[in-house]
């Protein structure tokens, strides 16, 4: 950590806690940094004299005796053109064996885009996987997260997105990231030829957990220097965003806070929106698109995390096993994007709305269907029709490994519409039927 | 109000936006201060008193403060500004003008004015010198985007007053002399057009606020027709995430029958603000011809903005829509999400270390809600005209849960209940307000009852309520044959519930995003009604289970069909008299 000359330097630790600890000190700002024995530290609380520092590595062999320096200013990341390609930690060191960064000292955790100074966002991203592009179609400026159990290949979907997506620059935020996961995406992106485009800071969980709580800041610093400064499409994938939140719970409780639902701190609503409303198109064509995962346990979305990140973010996209076809689907009923109006119909071909409703509409009648056989009914012949339309649709269009342009998508639509229903039961208004109908 | 010596102070503890503050001189429960960072003065508020120990909650992020900074008190609460130029203002919660902000990104410490001072307005007398006059009476009018906005003596004012002079018709800036009032004590007190209240305290000023009998027209089905609001009436708008309370509320600020439309996006995303932004220029007011924004108003404190000014973000909102109606106009005040400022209250009271009641909010939850709800309504003002505040509010439960205390504190609170259910978004039935689960109270008042036989038409709420007892018979029969199987009830169940999914597509589904669809005048809603009934008031006879949905999927095509078409076009009544045809084929 820097030093600086002539700073006063607190020998006296008062208290000390699994991740905190307090000391006397004068002068200190809210939210300042400082070093407690070589560990980097913030201010999360002054009382009087008191000073509470949250230490990011855990406070494990911190004596009381340890040398504390306040750096009289908020963590920080230096930004520049460089910042492309290399592979930093939580606070923004490099990790990749290359040299320091040469650039601008930037605050992490600025300021807010005044919400009169943002651009409706209205640039589709195309991804190829229907479950995406035809159900729940992304847009630049979006925030989004994967809702997945933890089984789940997010990461490799996460990926395969970013790729697909023709971003200027992909940001990635690991937390609590595996080793191997780490390298996948070190490889994945460097096999695409794509490692020039690519910020990463990356908190595994071989690193204190703690740490993990800058991680999001960082990436999204690095990004509004691309998107603001020099103008880029930026797409920052933050995984996995359930760790961070793990992360939060911990310092709170050992902050003695009041937890609310699921041991979370009452503010988590805040803490992850501030985050996630980063998200941005910029009038002078910049752009911060969020990509993000919230690991879930059991399939539970009314688990607090997820339950706040679905009232934040502009829908999700949820992941789950087909068993019908053994494949991993973007599931159509607990997914969403509630940016795709301003772009379905509009950038796409006129009958896409429509054509996604009715599928969709179609696949929860099978789902009924199913039920009913389940509960040992007889199948209707309309029953019968349903469950292979879902079956075929869910192998074609919903599977993640779909990779197609939105045209085809449409078509393949209409031709199981046409294969297994009639115009009645289909049910979408009559011109595009007469356009798209076929047999 | 205003102290001769300001209360000084210095900070002597921090924890996020929660400042502890050591005092030298009287203060206020809620009084403003003002905390000096540098070149920056963050604005705070008085929350709670400890001796000389003063906590405050600070609007702005604390990054960066030092204890020994000094704060400065203000001698007032939160107020708003008040005066011609409101209408078509995006506000941030303290009613700072953000247009008027520099840069990009929001600057801490920066407050703009909520009006413009520069700007001149066609000011009319309506008093006459000599008039008595209290709190609240019209003294003149200006044009604001066609509204008569009216110049009132201000509603701090207390006591009655003499009009000494007024001013002549002509062109003013807020800020000059339009009148002189003398008080009973014969001082002369000057008033321009501009006045402040403190937003926590209702506005009052009115003769009497009887229960609210006349519709508010939403242009939304599953409201106007099944649970209609009142004007100056209250309801809730509950539903897990994903389920269209945004939508639904933004449909209902485009389309209901209101003067003004107030929107308080509070906590929620920016995005879902730009929208507005980006839409409601672009929009007409099939009323008025002008654009949408120009009856708008935008209180903006969206979700990554300040915690503790999103909490006054919906009392900023209450406060200008309480001043629109001391003007004799029909106000439509819109919170998205009021679950968003009772976190803000959870924060702040868990900072405090408060007993927290149940899910860690605060024990008061269910008093501040009522309060507030209370202070919507329909009044008849002084002089006998009327105006009215009808307030919409969503709420977030967590998890879903509608056992959650936001929800049953607001149940509490307001008479209309629009429960979205998570099962008919996920069906894609929007809007997904539950039709069993969701009511109106407003449908037992006999005020109302009368409205409607006077307005609509005798058997209205007859109709109404058959409605609602086909769409339960409908879920009933369902369960049923979930139960027993398709063909192990008779033929009739499968007609008694597909008569409700006639229902159900044809009335309540309504798809916002479709041009014609999206608004349904009264007048529409009431001819689509009948002609739904006619069609399930018929008998008819089927060999097979299977027949009845095939003859109703057709059936509710056609329907489907009409409401894309304009009302009463050829190809509405091509859709129709093919409806006529099937059912003349099937009917016995
Ligand atoms: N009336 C409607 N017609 C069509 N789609 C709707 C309607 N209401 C909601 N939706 C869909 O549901 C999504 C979420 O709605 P929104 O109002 O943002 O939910 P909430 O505010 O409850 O989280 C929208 O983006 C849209 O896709
Ligand atoms: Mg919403």
């Amino acid at each position: 950590m820097e030093s600086q000359a002539f700073q006063k330097v607190y020998t006296k630790l008062t208290n000390i806690t699994k991740a905190t600890v307090t000391l006397k000190a004068t002068d200190v700002g809210y939210d300042e940094i400082a070093s407690v024995a070589g560990r980097m530290a913030q201010v999360v609380k002054i009382t009087g004299e008191d000073i509470t520092l949250q230490i990011f590595e855990g406070t494990e062999g911190v004596p009381t005796n340890a040398e504390v320096s306040f750096l009289g200013r908020p963590p920080q990341l230096k930004v520049s053109d460089e910042l492309a390609g290399r592979f930093f930690n939580s606070y923004g060191d490099p990790i990749d064996g290359g040299p320091e960064i040469q650039g601008e000292l930037r605050d992490i955790g600025s300021p807010s885009v005044n919400p009169v100074r943002r651009k409706q966002p209205s640039q589709l991203i195309a991804t190829g996987i229907a479950g995406i592009d035809l159900n729940n179609t992304l847009v630049s400026g979006q925030k989004i997260p994967f809702f997945a159990d933890p089984d789940q290949p997010y990461n490799q979907v996460m990926a395969n997105v970013a790729l697909r997506a023709k971003a200027d620059k992909i940001i990635l935020g690991g937390m609590g990231l595996s080793n191997d996961d780490y390298l996948y995406f070190k490889n994945v992106f460097d096999n695409a030829g794509a490692l020039d485009r690519i910020v990463s800071f990356v908190n595994t969980t071989e690193n204190p957990p703690v740490e993990r709580l800058l991680v999001p800041d960082m990436a999204l610093t690095a990004a509004e220097y691309f998107a603001v400064d020099k103008n880029e499409n930026v797409l920052v994938l933050l995984t996995d965003m359930t760790l961070y939140a793990d992360a939060l719970s911990i310092v709170s409780n050992r902050m003695d806070q009041i937890p609310s639902k699921d041991s979370m701190p009452g503010s988590l609503y805040s803490d992850l929106a501030r985050i996630y409303e980063k998200a941005v198109q910029f009038p002078s064509g910049g752009s911060i698109t969020i990509i993000a995962v919230t690991t879930l346990s059991g399939g539970d979305i009314t688990h607090a995390i997820p339950d706040n990140t679905g009232y934040i973010t502009e829908g999700q996209l949820f992941l789950r096993r087909d068993s019908e076809i053994g494949k991993v689907i973007v599931d159509p009923f607990r997914s969403l994007s509630r940016l795709k109006q301003l772009v379905i119909g509009k950038k796409t071909r006129e009958d896409h709305p429509q054509v996604m409703n009715s599928a969709i509409r179609l696949y929860a009648d099978a789902a009924n269907a199913r039920t009913k056989l389940e509960n040992g009914f007889d199948l209707t012949d309309y029953d019968e029709r349903t469950l292979d339309f879902a079956k075929e649709y869910s192998d074609r269009l919903l599977a993640i490994d779909v990779n197609v342009d939105i045209d085809t998508m449409l078509n393949i639509s209409w031709g199981l519409f046409g294969k297994y229903f009639s115009k009645a039961e289909v049910a979408i208004r009559e011109n595009l039927v007469e356009k798209y109908w076929e047999n | 109000m205003e102290k001769e010596n300001k209360t000084t102070g210095i900070v002597v503890g921090i924890v996020a936006n929660l400042v502890m503050v050591e005092v030298n001189g009287p203060v206020a429960q809620n009084e403003i201060c003002f905390i000096t960072l540098g070149d920056e003065r963050l604005m705070a508020e008085v929350i709670k008193v400890i001796g000389k120990n003063v906590y405050v909650q600070v609007f702005e992020s604390t990054r960066g403060l030092k204890p020994g900074s000094v704060v400065e008190f203000q001698g007032h609460m939160l107020e708003v500004t008040l005066g011609p130029g409101i209408l078509s203002k995006n506000y941030d919660g303290l009613q700072n003008d953000l247009d008027k902000m520099e840069g990009i990104f929001l600057n801490r410490g920066e407050y703009t004015d909520p009006l413009d001072r520069d700007t001149k307005w066609s000011f009319k007398p309506v008093a006459t010198v000599g008039d008595e006059v209290k709190a609240g009476d019209w003294l003149g009018e200006v044009d604001e985007n066609g509204q008569p906005h009216k110049i009132m003596v201000p509603f701090k004012m207390n006591g009655t007053f003499k009009l000494k002079e007024i001013a002549g018709e002509g062109e003013y800036t807020v800020d000059e002399q339009i009148a002189v009032v003398t008080d009973e004590n014969n001082n002369d007190i000057k008033l321009t057009m501009v006045q402040k209240w403190p937003v926590k305290v209702a506005v009052g000023g009115f003769k009497e606020k009887p229960r609210p009998f006349r519709l508010l027209e939403t242009g939304v089905r599953c409201m106007d027709t099944l649970n209609p609001i009142t004007e100056g009436g209250t309801g809730f708008i509950p539903g897990p995430f994903g389920t269209g309370k945004t939508v639904l509320q933004h449909a209902i600020s485009k389309q209901a029958e209101a003067d003004i439309v107030i929107i308080a996006a509070c906590g929620e995303r920016a995005n879902e603000v730009v929208e507005i932004f980006a839409e409601f220029p672009e929009l007409d007011d099939p009323r008025t011809g002008k654009k949408l924004i120009e009856r708008t108003i935008i209180i903006a404190n969206t979700s990554n903005m300040p915690v503790a000014a999103r909490e006054a973000s919906v009392y900023t909102a209450m406060t200008i829509g309480e001043y629109y109606r001391a003007m004799g106009l029909k106000v439509l005040l819109m919170a998205d999400s009021t679950s968003r400022w009772a976190q803000a209250l959870r924060e702040m009271s868990n900072r405090l270390e408060e007993l927290p009641g149940p899910d860690a909010f605060p024990m008061d939850l269910s008093a501040i809600i009522s309060n507030f709800y209370s202070r919507a309504g329909f009044v008849y003002l002084n002089n006998g005209q009327t105006g009215s505040i009808t307030f919409i509010g969503t709420v977030s439960p967590a998890g879903g849960n509608l056992k959650e205390p936001v929800t049953e504190s607001t149940r509490k609170a307001a008479r209309c209940f629009y429960g979205l259910s998570q099962a008919r978004a996920d069906g894609k039935r929007y809007p997904a307000i539950d039709p069993i689960d969701s009511y109106s109270k407003y449908l037992e008042y006999p005020e109302v009852q009368e409205h409607f036989a006077k307005n609509i038409s005798e058997d209205w709420l007859q109709n109404v309520l058959d409605v609602k007892d086909i769409l339960l018979r409908g879920k009933e029969t369902m369960e049923q044959i979930n139960i027993l199987g398709d063909d192990g009830v008779p033929i009739n169940f499968h007609e008694t519930f597909w008569k409700s999914e006639l229902i159900d597509f044809v009335i309540l589904q309504q798809d916002a995003f479709d041009s014609i669809d999206a608004s349904t005048p009264m007048e529409r809603q009431k001819y689509m009604l009948s002609k739904v009934l006619e069609v399930v008031g018929k008998k008819y006879s089927f060999d097979h289970f299977e027949d009845v949905s095939s003859f109703f999927k057709q059936i509710i095509n056609e329907f489907k069909q009409m409401n894309y078409s304009e009302f009463k076009n050829d190809k509405f009544f091509h859709h129709q008299e093919a409806l006529e045809k099937l059912i003349n084929e099937r009917a016995n």
